[in-house]
């Protein structure tokens, strides 16, 4: 009788409940391009008309009326104004962020004592967890009142600046007020994103800094911010994502009105987002074409700004973050 | 030798000179507030901040010169922009708390609103129905997308294919999709494409294309965390991949799949917008969430605020204080649930 187990091929395909569970995990791997391409797909399909009616036209026009076809009034539909207004929300909201959202992963990282970094950590990644309509609803009660108190004052003292020009002295529910909503909500955003890249700066290029008799804040203006620009950068447009493609928050806080405003403190303005839900209760069958498109083009811009922001980072991973 | 591992440390002398400074600041502010044209919270603040980075400031060029001002106007910067994140979320915890509780009653857990006009007075009508669409919707679109989301994330983790870096890009893409288009595509497939109802699997679906992404990023970072020895262990012992996935890594990771599934359903129980284009509202308790329209604690508070009278205002803040205390309930479990992982 012998030890020796039988000779047996060895082989290192996978068995076939492997290929079935290989099979499985792709294709569920794949269902987000799956979803973002329907995405595209149902919505261009549903806007197509409109498209073909306006072409270009569609996102420079600044007029949105959706006609009266039995008393003969053609369809006007652009959402031009609507654009600029997505745009301008989401700068204010990003110039006001920014710096504030860069100041404090600095003070979580280089400034708190350590007891205070874990809960401190906590209340800022809470904030990213408040839902909008909140946000929202505190804009607009409670941020307000104040709000309007600092337009004024810019207004009265920087109206020479085109942008803090009004035409009527109406400051409530105006683009500033929605800027600054933007910028609260995504300042955690850009926090989270800015402490992980300065919990990541090698520690013997701090210590080379302060070994030279560098200052704390030489330190981190030397050695941090250039470490940290690409993460900083990466962060700003996934906030300028987030900004651009708020809706509650916006429509609760703004005074839509479909005019391109440049006059910020003015009460006036609208996003895309936004006119898509004021718009979306009485809308017919044509202008609901015209929203679809409308979200068609929300949707490309977002896009766009994520697919920047993946690829600030990936050109910073591979140089080091020289 | 000791190398220091965090240089940026204050120094005990430091910390009591800034101590000192600090809370003479506190002291002498209020006192200029009173000899000044200066008054109020708001006159504290300013002194306060003036105070504080003109005596750092001092102290700092009589120690170390002239050079450090930036030093010390930075330091100040970047203490404001701390309080400045902290000021807003203690408002709004402070704001939704006081005025959601006076109009919090129990029947607020007992009632609809189908029987009562919005303006009608606290001691009838409720958010039940919205209670319970929410967590309907939320039970439904974490059925359809946590089994997705742990797939994309094993694909990354376990399969390591040749498309890794095309899936976790596109799983980037879609955390960017705004929630209005989401809603806006489930209504264009479901409710223009099929014909059907508004209805509370038409939301769910809305909300799961939200939820993707938190469920398979934060599970990926989890199954990352499980050690290459047991997953080598469960080869060596005859199994194949997908017994060793399914015996030994995923039941190792059970706590931290679960974070990922918690913070996805509180990613997506706040969301509104897309629930406006596809649940649309109701005021009764619907059950069956596939055919009529439903109700959900975002949308109960969003609809009540645009009706801009008083009473529904109130009622507003009732439902904001309850989705609030759920959504700040699952985060912190959450939380603590991961941090006993460690």
């Amino acid at each position: 009788m012998s030890l020796t187990p039988k000779h047996r091929e060895l082989s290192t395909t996978p068995r076939f409940s492997d290929r079935v569970f290989r099979l499985v995990v792709t294709i569920g791997a794949f269902t987000s391009l799956i979803v973002l391409g329907l995405i595209a797909l149902f919505l261009a399909n549903r806007s197509f008309g409109v498209f073909q009616d306006f072409g270009f036209k569609f996102v420079t026009g600044f007029e949105w009326n959706p006609g009266d076809p039995d008393a003969g009034i053609p369809a006007q539909l652009g959402i031009g104004a609507m654009l600029i207004g997505t745009l301008i929300i989401a700068a204010i909201g990003l110039i006001l962020a920014l710096p504030i959202a860069v100041g404090t992963a600095l003070f979580l990282t280089y400034y708190a004592p350590s007891w205070l970094k874990r809960p401190l950590t906590i209340m800022v990644d809470l904030m990213a967890a408040i839902p909008s309509v909140i946000y929202g609803l505190w804009g607009f009660f409670v941020l307000m009142p104040h709000a309007v108190y600092w337009a004024k004052l810019l207004h009265k003292y920087l109206n020479w600046i085109p942008f803090f020009d009004v035409q009527a002295k109406v400051f409530e529910r105006s683009p500033f007020i929605a800027g600054i909503v933007i910028g609260i909500m995504i300042i955690p955003i850009i926090t989270a994103i800015t402490r992980e890249v300065f919990s990541q700066v090698p520690l013997d290029r701090i210590q080379a800094a302060y070994a030279l008799g560098a200052t704390k804040w030489t330190m981190i203006r030397t050695v941090v911010l250039p470490y940290g620009s690409s993460g900083i950068a990466s962060g700003a447009m996934l906030g300028l994502g987030r900004a651009m493609g708020e809706t509650v928050a916006v429509y609760l806080v703004l005074n839509i009105y479909f005019i391109p405003n440049f006059q910020v403190l003015f009460s006036a303005g609208g996003n895309v987002a936004s006119l898509i839900v004021s718009k979306f209760g009485e809308a017919g069958e044509y202008e609901l074409q015209g929203l679809m498109a409308a979200g068609l083009v929300l949707f490309a811009i977002t896009l766009l700004v994520n697919f920047l922001s993946t690829f600030i980072v990936k050109r910073a991973s591979r140089t080091g973050g020289q | 030798m000791v190398t220091p591992q965090k240089p940026w440390k204050l120094s005990k002398q430091q910390f009591s000179i800034n101590a000192s400074i600090l809370i003479g600041s506190l002291a002498l502010s209020p006192v200029l507030v009173n000899f000044t044209p200066l008054s109020g919270k708001l006159g504290f603040i300013f002194f306060f901040i003036l105070l504080s980075t003109i005596s750092s400031t001092v102290v700092a060029i009589s120690r170390f010169g002239v050079r450090t001002i930036s030093n010390s106007l930075a330091t100040t910067f970047i203490y404001l922009a701390t309080a400045l994140v902290l000021l807003p979320l203690i408002s709004i915890l402070y704001t939704v708390i006081s005025r959601g509780l006076p109009a919090l009653r129990l029947n607020t857990f007992t009632q609809d609103m189908s029987q009562t006009q919005p303006d009608a007075p606290f001691t009838e009508g409720g958010a039940l129905h919205a209670i319970i669409g929410t967590i309907e919707l939320v039970i439904i679109a974490g059925i359809i997308c946590v089994p997705i989301g742990i797939l994309t994330a094993l694909y990354l983790t376990e399969v390591k294919g040749r498309f890794s870096k095309l899936v976790r890009f596109l799983v980037q893409a879609m955390s960017g999709v705004p929630s209005i288009v989401a809603g806006l595509f489930i209504y264009s497939v479901i409710i223009v494409g099929l014909g059907s109802h508004y209805s509370g699997v038409a939301g769910a679906l809305a909300l799961s294309i939200l939820m993707l992404p938190t469920v398979a990023r934060t599970s990926e970072e989890v199954l990352k965390l499980i050690p290459n020895d047991l997953r080598e262990a469960g080869v060596a012992l005859g199994g194949t991949q997908w017994r060793t996935v399914a015996r030994i890594v995923l039941p190792t990771a059970r706590g931290g799949l679960m974070t990922a599934v918690i913070l996805g359903v509180a990613r997506v129980a706040g969301e509104t917008a897309p629930l406006l284009l596809t649940i649309l509202g109701s005021t009764a308790i619907h059950i069956n969430p596939t055919d009529a329209p439903m109700n959900a604690l975002p949308l109960y508070t969003f609809n009540l605020m645009r009706t801009g009278l008083e009473i529904a205002v109130s009622r507003a803040w009732a439902g904001a204080l309850v989705l609030l205390f759920l959504v700040l309930a699952l985060f912190i479990f959450a939380r603590l649930l991961s941090g006993k992982q460690k």
